[in-house]
């Protein structure tokens, strides 16, 4: 057993989590908080890293899926699930409301069949409007609108808040998280598998595959080939926070077959998201930004909202969704190989997450796996990061108690000196700068750097150096301030700092 | 706290600002800088050059910024660094009211909320350039992509080398700077690459590029895309006139100049902005749309030199001054009749861009736009309402550097007529 990590006093581990997205953080804290012991893999240098932070940030009712899908049920049950936790974790909602706009006949004509679906989905609250009500609400969109309909309970959240508050917690009860791991194979065994990974093996009783755009790969491993993930990219474009006041609630367009299609919506931090486009790309890490995708998005953007044209763009991005032939989630678990796969979630993962965590843990105790039945522990409570509270910078109690709190560092996004430095201390620390972007706000704003990208840098030391590699995989860890994150030591003789490559022997089982 | 003038922003422009208010004796003024040190732009930018205009010397940007800000306070003025406008009106993230009386302005700083009662305020919030992700340049996004302000922050504040191969997206006078500061942080400068048909800096500069460091201005050229994942390895450009498409390995890429005026502030306080400079409309004593609120330097022309931008905000102080001699201020009555002024392509703005009854001169006598053409001789032409006012003539028009215009035709303005125009003939 020499070099094979499980738990600390040497047994295998009850649960592999493989993929710190939304969804397998989310599992592995619906695990670890039932006393089951976790470890939670991924080969990212930070939780979330993956679709999980390149996407539209909709905390979404589900009312457009499928009817009957399992899609559809976990959908709805993460919605009302998410929403009550991200309430009293910290992490930044809008309750916006969205409204799906017919710019042509055909697509008025489709509203209610789209009214009618979004019933049977359970969403009842959806109803059309007329122009008249739509201009009055949306002032600033384009000409030419028909109607919509509207859908009260779509709402914004913070894609990064809520992956790392699930780790959080999840750590907190227990689980290991062991980031930097490249998992290259897999040994299934009677009573125990083991997980290879480029930092060691992981011995567990239970696989759960959550690794998103490589889920297929990972079933593969466990003897799978029930599917492909063919990636989609989606780019997006991040407006500056001056053409927030352009909308108050997401405009959605009459999908089609293939995509949702071009949405315009508020941000969660004051912004305002044009996207995504969706283009099948063969590159699972190609998430570059292309110059027709640019283009396009910016020419819907002034069809829907023209007084975009004059606002300048802040960031522009793009992620990939974990698409399969398949239009349902790809979601079982298999008692006699203690396998679970979580796969297929495209682009609902975020909205879904506690609800496919809490039907994956359902799954698994029927399948055998043993848990406390304990109530649900309160959540962590989370930096808040969102536009519409109170932050650091505006409040003069906490600036009183922690004069760090009224440095602004950051002045573009106002993220302050003290609020760097809690992200640093935290559980699960930033590796890098765009780690620490997800976690403060800071340098995601209109200058991109200009003022503040060498104090940040200096904050962050090694991580923040021009040089230093983003979230892409096997990179070292960075030296300098950021505290090592909170993962588990790679195995008994590792020597090297986390994420260095053990020499291959003492990753045999012994 | 209580003061006569709150000036927002410790720039060349905020700081000459401060100085001539307390010469001319316009009571308390405090002056604050969201960095941690006042003196602005030039506190980063190492090279000489600075002052000519305005100081009749010659310093480096560091010693130029020190310069202005021990003026500033042995003048008297209290200069607050490491302190930010969050708000106004009393309240965090709330614009100015209508309703009279002082303008509240709510700063936030290390010790804590609190709010200044000013009779008027001047905002100096200078300018900064479009990042890469404002010019919508595709691609990956790796590190190793910044701006200006960025790299000579990384280099000369916080003592950075940077070595490897760095490209310089822009050819006007802040790209040369840029090169010199790479340099300076041991990299080696590939090539300054330009849209423009030739670099819009001094001659002089180019000649020094490519004789003393070897680096090429590669002109009529844009970047395509920006390469690596995890770290830069490249960019592909592409010349703009055969669409040839070439990829240069490189590390580091710098987008230099395409300013843009640091205005959130303005436009959160509700200001007349102005469509061409971007920054909030102003008169020709620098005065804007909202009562006892003034605007000066780069965040009213983005971008002209140090000097430039203090000579304005020196102009605004006596303009501010009068005014509360007058006893004017945020709840003083309507103000003449204000005139706009706009220009027409290949024009892009002119700063001041409001013609007021009544109003001085504009700083140094003149006003100041820019061009997106090249021309050897180009005349230009001020009308309203079908009258020609006036007539001027340009030499060595070029895009990025100011193009200048006479004032003393703005007697011959109809305070009631329609707006002015400026245009080439």
């Amino acid at each position: 057993m020499t070099g094979a990590a499980g738990t600390p006093d040497g047994r295998p581990a009850d649960v592999a989590v493989i993929g710190a997205g939304v969804v397998g953080t989310a599992i592995a804290r619906a695990l670890a908080c039932q006393d089951v012991s976790c470890v939670l893999i991924d080969a990212a240098n930070d939780v979330g890293t993956g679709t999980s932070k390149a996407n539209t940030a909709i905390l979404h009712t589900g009312f457009d899926a499928v009817p009957g899908s399992l899609e559809s049920r976990l959908l709805r049950r993460g919605y009302a699930l998410l929403g009550e936790y991200a309430h009293r974790a910290g992490i930044p909602v809008e309750r916006t409301g969205a409204l799906l706009v017919a710019w042509t006949a055909g697509q008025l004509a489709e509203l209610p069949a789209i009214e009618d679906k979004a019933r049977r989905n359970g969403v009842t609250d959806v109803h059309p409007i007329g122009p008249g009500e739509l201009y009055r609400r949306e002032p600033h969109l384009g000409p030419g609108a028909l109607g919509a309909l509207a859908i009260p309970g779509e709402s914004i959240i913070c894609p990064w808040t809520t992956p790392l508050a699930y780790a959080t917690q999840a750590l907190a009860a227990g689980a290991r998280l062991r980031l930097r791991s490249r998992v290259t194979g897999i040994r299934p065994g009677a009573t125990e598998h083991q997980v290879v990974t480029s930092t060691g093996v992981v011995r567990c009783r239970w696989v759960v595959n959550a690794a998103g755009l490589n889920s297929d790969v990972i079933d593969a491993m466990m003897g799978g080939d029930r599917f492909t993930i063919r990636p989609r990219r989606g780019e997006l474009i991040v407006f500056d926070k001056l053409a927030r006041p352009l909308l108050s609630e997401i405009l959605l367009p009459v999908p089609t077959a293939r995509t949702k299609g071009v949405l315009v919506a508020p941000t969660v931090y004051g912004n305002v998201l044009l996207g995504p486009t969706a283009e099948d790309v063969p590159d699972r890490g190609d998430v570059a930004t292309t110059a027709a995708g640019l283009a396009a998005l910016i020419d819907a953007g002034r069809r829907i909202l023209p007084g975009l044209a004059a606002e300048e763009v802040t960031a522009s991005y793009a992620g990939l969704r974990a698409a399969t032939a398949d239009r349902d989630y790809q979601i079982w678990v298999d008692g006699s190989r203690r396998y679970a796969c979580v796969a297929g979630i495209r682009s609902t993962g975020l909205s879904a997450s506690l609800g496919i965590a809490e039907h994956v843990t359902v799954l698994l105790a029927d399948a055998g796996l043993r848990l406390v039945g304990r109530p649900e522990p309160d959540p962590p409570v989370m930096p808040y990061i969102g536009q519409a509270g109170i932050r650091p910078y505006a409040d003069a109690a906490r600036i009183a108690a922690d004069p760090e709190y009224g440095q602004i560092v950051c002045h573009c996004e106002r993220v302050t000196r003290g609020e760097i430095r809690d992200a640093l201390a935290s559980p699960v620390p930033p590796a890098d700068t765009d780690g620490l972007r997800r976690r403060t706000r800071a340098l995601n704003g209109r200058c991109q750097g200009f003022y503040c990208a060498a104090t940040i840098a200096e904050l962050l030391g090694g991580a923040g150096s021009v040089a230093s590699a983003q979230a892409s995989g096997e990179s070292p860890p960075c030296a300098g301030t950021a505290k090592a994150p909170a993962t588990e030591p790679p195995g008994p003789q590792a020597s090297g700092a986390p994420g260095e490559p053990l020499p291959r022997a003492s990753t045999e089982p012994g | 706290m209580n003061a006569d003038v709150l000036i927002v922003g410790a720039g060349p422009a905020g700081l000459a600002a401060a100085v001539e208010l307390r010469r001319l004796g316009a009571g308390t003024v405090v002056v604050v800088e969201r960095d941690d040190e006042a003196g602005g732009i030039p506190r980063h930018s190492a090279h000489t050059g600075f002052g000519a205009r305005d100081l009749h010397r010659v310093l480096t940007g560091p010693g130029y910024a020190r310069r202005y800000a021990d003026a500033a306070t042995a003048a008297g003025a209290d200069i607050r660094a490491g302190t930010t406008v969050t708000g106004w009106d009393g309240t965090p993230d709330s614009g100015p009211s209508r309703a009279g009386g002082p303008h509240r302005v709510t700063l936030t700083s290390s010790a804590g909320i609190e709010t200044v009662a000013a009779r008027a305020v001047l905002l100096a919030t200078g300018c900064r350039e479009r990042p890469r992700t404002a010019r919508l340049v595709p691609g990956d996004r790796p590190p190793g992509v910044m701006t200006t302000g960025e790299l000579q922050r990384r280099v000369y504040l916080a003592g950075q080398r940077l070595p490897g191969r760095a490209l310089v997206v822009g050819a006007e006078h802040v790209s040369f700077s840029a090169m010199v500061t790479l340099a300076h942080a041991g990299a080696q400068v590939v090539a300054l690459v330009t849209d423009r048909p030739r670099h819009t800096s001094y001659a002089g500069f180019g000649l020094a590029a490519s004789w003393r460091w070897h680096v090429p201005v590669w002109t009529s050229t844009v970047v395509r895309r920006v390469a690596g994942r995890g770290r830069l390895e490249g960019v592909e450009l592409a010349d703009t006139r055969t669409g040839a498409a070439r990829f240069v390995l490189c590390g580091l890429v710098v987008f230099t100049g395409d300013w843009i005026p640091d205005h959130e502030l303005a436009r959160a306080a509700g200001l007349a902005m102005d469509p061409g400079t971007r920054g909030p409309a102003v008169d020709t004593a620098l005065a804007t749309s909202v009562p006892g609120v003034f605007a000066a330097g780069n965040l009213v022309h983005a971008a002209e030199t140090a000097d430039i931008a203090a000579l304005g905000g020196r102009h605004a102080a006596r303009g501010i001054a009068a005014s509360l001699r007058r006893g004017g201020g945020p709840g003083s009555a309507p103000g003449p009749v204000r005139l706009p002024m706009t220009v027409e392509p290949p024009l892009l703005w002119i700063a001041p861009n409001v013609l007021r009854a009544g109003g001085p001169a504009p700083s140094r006598g003149r006003f100041v736009l820019r061009s997106d053409i090249f021309a050897r001789r180009a005349r230009l032409e001020v009308w309203q309402d079908g009258r020609r006012l006036a007539t001027g003539v340009s030499f060595g028009m070029q895009p990025d550097r100011p193009v200048r215009l006479g004032a003393s035709w703005t007697g011959r303005a109809d305070p009631g007529g329609g707006p002015v125009t400026v245009r080439l003939a």
